[in-house]
């Protein structure tokens, strides 16, 4: 096993990854809200909502296919560059895919064309319903793709088959019931919702700021403040349950996230800030808020929460015990009808997944000394900082998006679209949900880490056998085409936004095409020249 | 859980879904990809260009979905066929993925802008991610048939020996034109259909005639490099239709012919053949005397006989390994397990029929010649 070629098979999947989710999220929020949009322009009649439907439609488009293009790798690169693991548990791993395709990619892939090019062939409540659809199947595709993380997350519902080398599902209803799925599924939709509440927000505090197309820019605002205000709420207490689920299924993740390398009293403290020091194992500088970890965590006054270091001497022992299922699965191979051997893989036979961990370092476990087994149990701990950092700024952005909504929702009911600081506020907040979905992203699978399937596949065995030219080859070929898309895609949107969403923008002396009664003093405004309306 | 179907039976059920979604495939997406193909040839000015594109624009996504389908149904039914075939066709799968990303994006960003230079630029990207995936799909059924340099360890990793200029032989190159013309033809007969009677039309009917004659003389030097050239595989171990899916065990060896032998055996199946010849055949024509619907029924069912021939002349096997007797994928070995099989049966019949309903409604509600008048006049077209 070449770890060049694993290392830049892990590099090739969080670049296609990462970048792949620049644009789903978006997607994901902005088709509920087009819905919703639509929905009061059906309601209501009124012209203003069709012509705010269709610009924000517009940039939708935009953004909806560079996904679509990105998703085309997602699809294949578990069988083009984890092709062991494909092999593995694709008896389970791949049925979530395939439903996904069939349920929600087909879904929203027939409809968003209609949705596109249906205005004049359609009634407005047909129209409507098509919109609809494409939001049903952006959102059904997450379900699917989550159940599938989830389970590489929280293996259920599988069992090792000596005859076939390979994971086979044994209950398909815990697969799809996976309650990490469930929790993740909530928050990675919630924060779609937040990513695409702060997008709308944003564009259109720039227009109001520069006093363009206000009709369009106040009531994006209303509708992105309440729906922005739900998803940062959900967002946050629903993040809070995958926190619950992780003590469960995901100790060593929680413990990485919290740097709890010692064992604490329950309730265990919250660590709000610290310096996690890998090397002497120990944490400097921490300030710590009693009790509330383990209130959260646990769900309870007097459970634990496990510590790196009681978790390391869990995985210790399961090493040795995985060993002795890596021997049984030998003979197993030879002669599937051996007793001896079927009597061990059944007693250690859930330990395998940990025996492999060692073929890292020796091709046959079975050779490995206690030393040996102690190095890689330290191994099953994922890279501390990193965990500890990735979740206090992506929490922090949660809660600043509370706070920021709130106040939106707020000001917004109250006809206070004109306030100078929220619009300031609402500009500077456009990346950071972007940031903070990475950066859940990467706590999600490093993580996991070394696994590429918690507990039963180490990442390190689930490569395809390449080398390295050909990973090089298609790391420069892909990170080439997808630098140059993502700059003519935030060209085109940027192109979109200063054409706004119609031409006949009211001359700013004259009386506005949608009076605006409560509108105060004007401060500033931009003259037409300042955004060249094409 | 109690599973009403044998193993077997869905096994082979799975192998006939398995050519359902590349017929899916090929018959929606194939004439998106004929179409991209044909553009830069057919459509010489901008107006002409965007009416060609407006005849495939508000349904090529639902189309390319059976792409997507495709890579999840192999995944979850033919675990091995999806780790073994990608991870062997490594760079030429990147080449696939390459052309088709600049599809979605190359419709959507074409008409954001209308400098010359952009659009060009745009209608070459089409023109790639129509024709390259078009023809190394059909290189790659080539070297399906030729057999795969990959051999399986006792832990069942794979690992493929041959090159990647080695995929490219005059048999895989014949196989990769063959692709290519019947998705010209079909998309040929898709213009025909949907493209506003004048020049356009026009050039498409002659192009997607030449394409028609190509079309059956390469399907013709392919069954006559099959059955001269030696190549074949067949299984000469024992046959364990339901046993665990484990390829080490099944012994498959190279039998020159042998790929001919099941047409032999059931003279029936001689029908796939026949109609990748009369559907060719028919579909030019209808293209000549103008029958739209005559032309795209012979496209449709020259692809469908087309690739019925290949999976027919191949059944069991599904991945031969050429170097290895011990490491070819049939359909007795290398699929999921059987409860997998099962549920995702399930999933299927209830899915499919709704999937093909609602596609059914979006076709019927878009319906109709696309011109160039309605284009120029409104705002929501490419």
């Amino acid at each position: 096993m070449d770890l060049g070629v694993v290392d830049l098979s892990r590099l090739q999947f969080a670049l296609t990854a990462l970048y792949h989710f620049l644009f789903v999220p978006l997607t994901l929020g902005m088709s509920m809200m087009l819905f919703i949009m639509e929905g009061v322009y059906v309601m209501s009649g009124r012209e203003i909502w069709k012509t705010i439907t269709k610009f924000w439609a517009t940039i939708f488009g935009i953004n909806f296919v560079l996904g679509v293009a990105t998703g085309l790798t997602m699809e294949f690169q578990f069988g083009t560059n984890w092709s062991y693991f494909s092999h593995y548990v694709g008896d389970i791993f791949g049925a979530p895919l395939a439903i996904e395709g069939l349920m929600a990619f087909f879904l929203e892939a027939t409809f968003v064309g209609l949705m596109f090019f249906g205005w004049e062939k359609l009634s407005k409540g047909k129209h409507l319903l098509v919109t609809f659809l494409v939001a049903l199947g952006t959102n059904l595709s997450a379900l699917w793709i989550l159940i599938a993380n989830g389970w590489m997350q929280h293996p259920v519902g599988a069992a090792f088959n000596p005859q076939t080398m390979r994971m086979e599902v044994t209950n398909f209803e815990a697969v799809i019931f996976n309650p990490v799925a469930q929790a993740k599924f909530v928050h990675t939709v919630s924060a779609g919702y937040l990513i695409a509440s702060a997008f709308v927000f944003g564009i259109s505090s720039i227009y109001m700021l520069r006093r363009k197309w206000m009709p369009v820019a106040r009531r994006s605002m209303t509708v992105a403040a309440a729906f922005g205000l739900l998803a940062a709420l959900s967002t946050v207490v629903l993040g809070d349950e995958s926190g619950y689920t992780l003590t469960d299924n995901q100790k060593m993740k929680l413990a990485a996230i919290e740097a709890a390398w010692t064992p604490e009293p329950a309730p265990a403290s919250l660590t709000l800030f610290g310096l996690p020091d890998v090397k002497n194992r120990t944490t400097h500088l921490a300030v710590r808020v009693p009790w509330v970890l383990g209130v959260i965590a646990t769900r309870s006054f007097d459970k634990p929460v496990a510590s790196i270091y009681q978790l390391v001497a869990v995985a210790q022992t399961r090493i040795t015990s995985g060993v002795q299922a890596y021997d049984a699965v030998e003979h197993l191979k030879r002669n599937p009808d051996d007793p001896a051997a079927r009597a061990v893989f059944a007693e250690h036979g859930r330990d395998l997944g940990y025996g492999l961990l060692l073929k890292k370092y020796v091709a046959d476990p079975r050779r490995a000394d206690a030393a040996l087994i102690e190095k890689t149990a330290w191994d099953t701990v994922p890279n501390v900082p990193l965990m500890f950092w990735s979740f206090r700024i992506m929490a922090f952005t949660g809660f600043f998006f509370i706070f920021l909504f709130g106040a939106a929702f707020l000001l917004t009911s109250l006809r206070r679209h004109d306030t100078r600081w929220l619009q300031w506020l609402g500009v500077i907040a456009i990346p950071l949900p972007w940031i903070a979905i990475e950066l859940g992203w990467i706590l999600a699978e490093i993580g996991r880490q070394p696994w590429a399937i918690d507990g039963v596949l180490p990442t390190a065995l689930g490569a395809s056998s390449l080398t390295r030219p050909e990973l090089w080859t298609t790391i420069v070929g892909f990170t080439a085409i997808y630098g140059a898309l993502a700059v003519v895609e935030v060209g085109l949107i940027i192109r979109t936004v200063k054409k706004g969403p119609y031409t006949a923008d009211p001359e700013p002396d004259r009386p506005p095409l949608y009076p605006n009664p409560d509108a105060g003093p004007r401060r500033g405004f931009a003259t037409p020249s300042a955004l060249p309306a094409e | 859980m109690h599973i009403p179907l044998d193993y077997e039976i869905l096994r082979v059920i799975w192998w006939g879904l398995l050519g359902v979604l590349l017929i899916g495939f090929t018959l929606t997406d194939g004439f998106d990809l004929g179409v991209a193909t044909l553009l830069p040839f057919v459509a010489r000015t901008d107006d002409e260009r965007r009416m060609v594109i407006n005849t495939i624009g508000a349904t090529w996504e639902g189309n390319q979905a059976w792409f997507i389908l495709g890579g999840g149904a192999i995944f979850a039914a033919w675990p091995f066929v999806y780790a073994i075939a990608f991870s062997s066709f490594y760079l030429a799968m990147f080449l696939i993925l390459a052309a088709l990303i600049l599809r979605p994006v190359g419709f959507k960003y074409r008409s954001k802008r209308e400098s010359k230079g952009w659009r060009t630029t745009w209608d070459w990207a089409l023109f790639v991610g129509g024709f390259v995936p078009a023809l190394v799909f059909g290189v790659a059924v080539g070297n399906v048939l030729q057999g795969i340099p990959f051999r399986l360890d006792d832990d069942l990793r794979s690992f493929y020996l041959g090159s990647f200029l080695g995929l490219f032989t005059p048999f895989t190159l014949l196989c990769g034109l063959l692709s290519v013309a019947m998705v010209v033809l079909h998309g040929a007969a898709w213009l025909a259909i949907k493209a506003e009677k004048g020049v356009v039309r026009e050039r498409a009917c002659r192009i997607g005639t030449l394409a028609g004659g190509a079309g059956i003389a390469l399907f013709a030097a392919g069954w006559a490099f099959v059955r001269f050239g030696g190549l074949g595989y067949k299984i000469v171990g024992a046959v364990m239709p339901f046993a665990p899916s484990n390829p080490l065990h099944t012994l498959v060896a190279k039998t020159p012919g042998a790929w001919l032998d099941n047409f032999i055996a059931h003279p029936w199946m001689l029908i796939a053949p026949v109609l990748g010849f009369a559907g060719a055949a028919a579909a030019v024509l209808g293209i000549r005397a103008r029958r739209e619907f005559a032309a795209i029924a012979g496209s449709s069912a020259s692809a469908l006989g087309i690739i019925a021939t290949v999976g027919l002349s191949m059944f069991p096997i599904i991945l031969p390994s050429s170097l290895d007797e011990h490491s070819s994928l049939t359909v007795w070995n290398a699929s999921s397990s059987h409860m997998t099989l099962f549920i995702m049966l399930i999933a299927t019949i209830l899915l499919l029929p709704v999937v093909l309903g609602y596609t059914f409604w979006v076709f019927k509600v878009l319906w109709g010649r696309v011109d160039t008048r309605t284009i120029l006049a409104s705002h929501d077209y490419y």
